[in-house]
């Protein structure tokens, strides 16, 4: 279009580069805090450069932790972040495909019933039953286990209704070729949907890998063995010393924040495909 | 509800493959809610041995208990700020990245990672950049004679708390303004300049009505958001303080819960942030399905 | 009201795509001008670029006297309809009409005088009140054009707008645009890809082919005497059948084709210069083997194969003849039915 606004292409530049100054600035304030020597941050200076002691930092962090706040090394509560986000998306993508194959490939009593009640979990989030979910898991002896960590949180409804519309989307000529090469459900599913399903599950998989990653009310609840600390957890800790050693704390941001926005960054397609997705 | 015209037999295997999910569903949503309501009408004495029936009695306790009640407004201030700002701002954004041609997309990936960013962290962040000694920004507000401390104030702990949590949902209302600005075709912005109406014209009068749908949307999810997924932003930050200034609802059945212990009072809470929480989402499926037929 | 002068007008997109190649063309005030060409010619490119929807690479470009390059589309005074409409889903059919008048400041009764003029003339009175998602195809074409009509502009610029209409609804719509233009005399140009359409609505038409102007000239003019075998091509259905001169020849033209121009090596034949029956005019005699009939209502098309030669070519005729699949065909073809072109440059060879 012919646009006689020189200044508004000027002008929408500035815009965007200060929106995205905003929205870099807390990190790039951790990463230039994470790579300070201990005492510079606590002479009260705040340094607008990234310092030199970043490599010290991230090695400390990584291997012992800060003990006094009980948190341990990062690369164990990496570690566990990392198990915990796996078997939450793993769960949740397993789960989620056959119960979405289940109500929309077959006839049998109760399919409503059991759909409204996968339903009823999207207005169940944990931060509206923690007590009496945290009683539960207690009672099975799931406390500060990688099991109690996950499997409550892998059922949720989200997943489930993207791949039951998903499903229903496809032709039934797929149905029917299946049955006539006598094939009978497990194969198809195996065979025909779960491959037609890759980009859905790759999209899906970027949502559920943040989200299980960046857990936080759940684990704080039923953990307590440092073990089983996630690194979001471990920050928290820290935070709460009455002096924080914050060097060490931003080192610990970094490398918490790292994992999920490498994945949004390398498979941003897929992230918006699947936020996009299942909102509908 | 449609169903595929053909389906499988099968008279096991349905249930079999249902049968995951519905049990983890028993077991740890749909009993501990029946708990949650259960004990919300009961109340243990002072030395947890007799446990009696108290109807709504919890209920009507919380609504005359001063902190409640605080609690209630606090959320909404919180709730009600956040959703504006994270909205404005990832509009303006949005109706920016629009225009251009080029950079859009490098503009968008820069945008988009904060998603990613747990608000634990965000709220850290945040809470870092405001620190009263060492923060970067206390220290240029002193300059202009503000003497930031959100220890102390609860108007500046609130303001830290809405900060963290509109910043973290910048980039998700930014895509989805920006997806639905990209959806309203093009011949309608030419038509619209043909007609002689300039580019904030054209804004305000073609794109953002035809916006309303993903607005509306929005502005269900950032409430949801603002009320539920800020927990670790709160509790890695204020912890509710000072003086209860940002002891929003969700925090508040935490606090009173674990670490008060106060069972019953907590059911009670909990029961009525699911109220809350059924409320919104039958308002965010109404909503989509406005949003379809537009 | 006024004329529009493209000169020497090129439109080039980055990566070197060049979608209009160089375009002069003067279009009279009040004149009815009708691009047409295949998909991808330019012609939609041109359009925009006297609308100001897309810039101008080279060249000058006048609506009046004015060289309007460098001018937004709202400062051009000009109107355009869309393939699409480009309707206002969230406005009343009456707001839609309103909106480019109240954009100009116009006062709210002008506006009101202007719209119901325009709503009776395109008889959508009934719906103002209404939005677009409860209209039919046809009545939101109308809205679109009350919208152009409002605004009385200097020009009106249609970019395929009955496209997207039924076959019916098409043929309608097609006499209700020619009649309103010829009320209103505001100058026209119209981007089509149907050289029905074209034919029947121009006062001249611009062929384009490639970003270039292959003929401008009235449909008549067209019609008879294509210069091009893009053109020849192009224009009139069923499309002229091309004959080697040569081909002719061996079959015995009796000299018939001695008179051609100067690098003729191939003639275009009308299918409906293709008789059946011996003309009284000196004429050409092709025998050919009918391999398809085709019967279309009021006329026939036989598809035959030419004799010692597998070309398929088409006859018109009207009514149905006598004819069967698998027979042998004669006709005739009289000397003035001949087109001459060069098949190397593809120009017609006489002038």
């Amino acid at each position: 279009m012919v646009e006689n606004r020189p200044w508004a292409n000027f002008f929408a530049h500035a815009v965007l580069i200060v929106g995205v100054a905003l929205v870099v600035f807390p990190v790039y304030v951790a990463i230039v805090a994470s790579t300070q020597p201990p005492d510079e941050l606590m002479r009260g200076t705040i340094p607008l450069l990234p310092g030199s002691h970043g490599i010290e930092n991230y090695t400390q962090m990584w291997q012992s932790g800060v003990s006094s706040a009980n948190s341990p090394p990062a690369a164990l509560m990496l570690w566990n972040s990392f198990v915990m986000a796996m078997a939450i998306t793993v769960g949740k993508l397993f789960i989620s495909l056959l119960s979405a194959f289940a109500i929309v490939y077959f006839r049998f009593r109760f399919r409503m019933f059991f759909f409204w009640l996968i339903f009823i979990t999207l207005m169940l989030p944990v931060e509206v039953r923690i007590i009496p979910t945290f009683q539960v898991v207690a009672d099975l002896n799931m406390l500060n286990s990688f099991a109690g960590l996950s499997i409550p949180l892998i059922a949720s409804a989200t997943a489930t209704f993207l791949f039951r519309q998903f499903f229903m989307t496809v032709p039934e000529e797929m149905l029917e070729a299946a049955r006539v090469d006598g094939a009978g459900p497990m194969k198809f599913f195996k065979d025909i949907l779960l491959p037609l399903s890759v980009t859905n599950i790759a999209a899906l998989f970027v949502i559920m890998f943040i989200y299980g990653w960046n857990q936080y009310l759940w684990p704080l609840l039923i953990t307590t063995d440092p073990d089983y600390t996630t690194i979001v957890m471990g920050i928290q800790r820290m935070t709460s010393e009455e002096n924080p050693q914050w060097h060490l704390v931003m080192a610990a941001v970094v490398m918490a924040a790292l994992p999920p926005v490498l994945v949004i960054l390398f498979m941003q397609r897929l992230f918006v495909k699947g936020l996009t997705e299942t909102e509908k | 509800m449609q169903t595929k015209r053909m389906t499988f037999p099968g008279r096991w295997l349905p249930f079999a493959l249902l049968a995951p999910q519905v049990i983890i569903t028993l077991i740890f949503f749909i009993w501990p809610a029946g708990q949650a309501l259960y004990q919300s009408v009961l109340r243990e004495d002072a030395f947890g041995l007799k446990t009696t029936f108290v109807g709504l009695e919890n209920f009507a306790r919380l609504f005359r208990d001063g902190s409640y009640v605080n609690s209630l407004s606090v959320t909404v201030v919180f709730a009600v700020g956040t959703t504006l700002l994270s909205m404005s701002v990832a509009l303006l954004l949005a109706s920016t990245v629009n225009r251009m041609i080029r950079s859009g997309s490098t503009y968008t990936t820069l945008l988009v990672w904060p998603y990613a960013i747990a608000p634990a962290l965000a709220g850290v962040l945040w809470w870092f950049i405001f620190n009263p000694s060492i923060g970067i920004v206390p220290y240029m507000l002193e300059m202009v004679g503000y003497r930031w401390n959100h220890r102390n104030s609860g108007s500046d702990a609130m303001l830290l708390v809405i900060l963290a949590a509109a910043w973290k949902q910048i980039s998700y209302n930014f895509l989805f303004f920006l997806a639905g600005m990209q959806s309203i075709p093009q011949s309608l912005i030419e038509a619209a300049s043909i007609d002689g109406a300039s580019p904030i014209k054209r804004f305000w009068t073609i794109i953002f009505p035809l916006l309303t749908p993903t607005t509306f949307f929005l502005m269900v999810v950032n409430v949801v958001y603002a009320m539920f997924d800020t927990f670790g932003i709160i509790h890695a930050t204020t912890q509710g303080g000072p003086a209860q200034a940002t002891n929003i609802l969700v925090y508040k059945v935490y606090a009173d819960g674990f670490i008060g212990l106060n069972l019953g009072s907590s059911a009670a809470q909990s029961v009525i942030l699911m109220v809350i929480v059924v409320a919104l989402t039958v308002i965010q499926f109404r909503f989509i399905e406005r949003r379809v037929n537009y | 009201m006024a004329s529009i002068t493209l000169e020497g007008l090129k439109k080039t997109y980055s990566g070197d795509v060049h979608a209009v190649k160089g375009i002069d063309l003067h279009i009279e005030d009040g004149e009815f001008v009708v691009l047409v060409g295949p998909s991808g010619c330019g012609k939609s490119t041109l359009l925009r670029m006297v609308a100001g929807l897309e810039t101008i690479t080279e060249g000058t470009l006048k609506i009046g006297e004015r060289v309007v390059n460098k001018l937004e589309p709202a400062e051009r005074d000009i109107a355009m309809v869309f393939q699409n409409y480009a309707l206002y889903p969230h406005m009343t059919v009456y707001n839609n009409l309103a909106y480019g008048l109240k954009n100009r400041g116009f006062k709210k009764d002008e506006i009101e005088k202007r719209v119901q003029v325009a709503a009776k003339m395109l008889e959508i009175e009934d719906f103002l009140e209404r939005k677009p998602r409860k209209l039919s195809g046809g009545q939101r074409q109308r809205v679109a054009m009350g919208r152009a009509l409002v605004r009385e502009p200097a020009a009106f610029l249609f970019d395929e707008p009955l496209s997207n209409l039924d076959a019916k609804l098409r043929v309608q719509m097609r006499v209700e645009i020619k009649q309103l233009q010829r009320r209103l005399k505001t100058t026209s140009l119209y981007v089509t890809h149907d050289q029905l359409e074209a034919m029947t609505l121009g006062d001249r038409l611009v062929v384009l082919n490639a970003g270039q102007i292959e003929q401008v000239g009235t449909p008549m003019e067209i019609y008879a005497r294509p210069a091009s075998m893009f053109v020849a091509g192009f224009i009139g259905s069923p499309a002229m059948n091309m004959l080697p001169v040569d081909y002719l020849n061996e079959q015995g033209a009796n000299g018939l084709l001695d008179h051609l121009p100067d690098g003729t090596d191939i003639v275009g034949i009308r299918p409906d210069d293709m008789h059946l029956a011996p003309p009284s005019a000196p004429h050409l005699i092709v025998d050919s083997t009918l391999a398809l009939f085709e019967a279309a209502g009021a006329e026939s098309h036989l598809y035959v194969t030419l004799a010692h030669s597998d070309q398929p070519t088409v006859i018109r005729v009207s009514g149905q003849p006598p004819v069967a699949e698998g027979e042998t065909l004669r006709f005739y073809v009289t000397r003035d039915a001949l087109h001459p072109f060069n098949s190397a440059t593809g120009k017609r060879t006489e002038d």
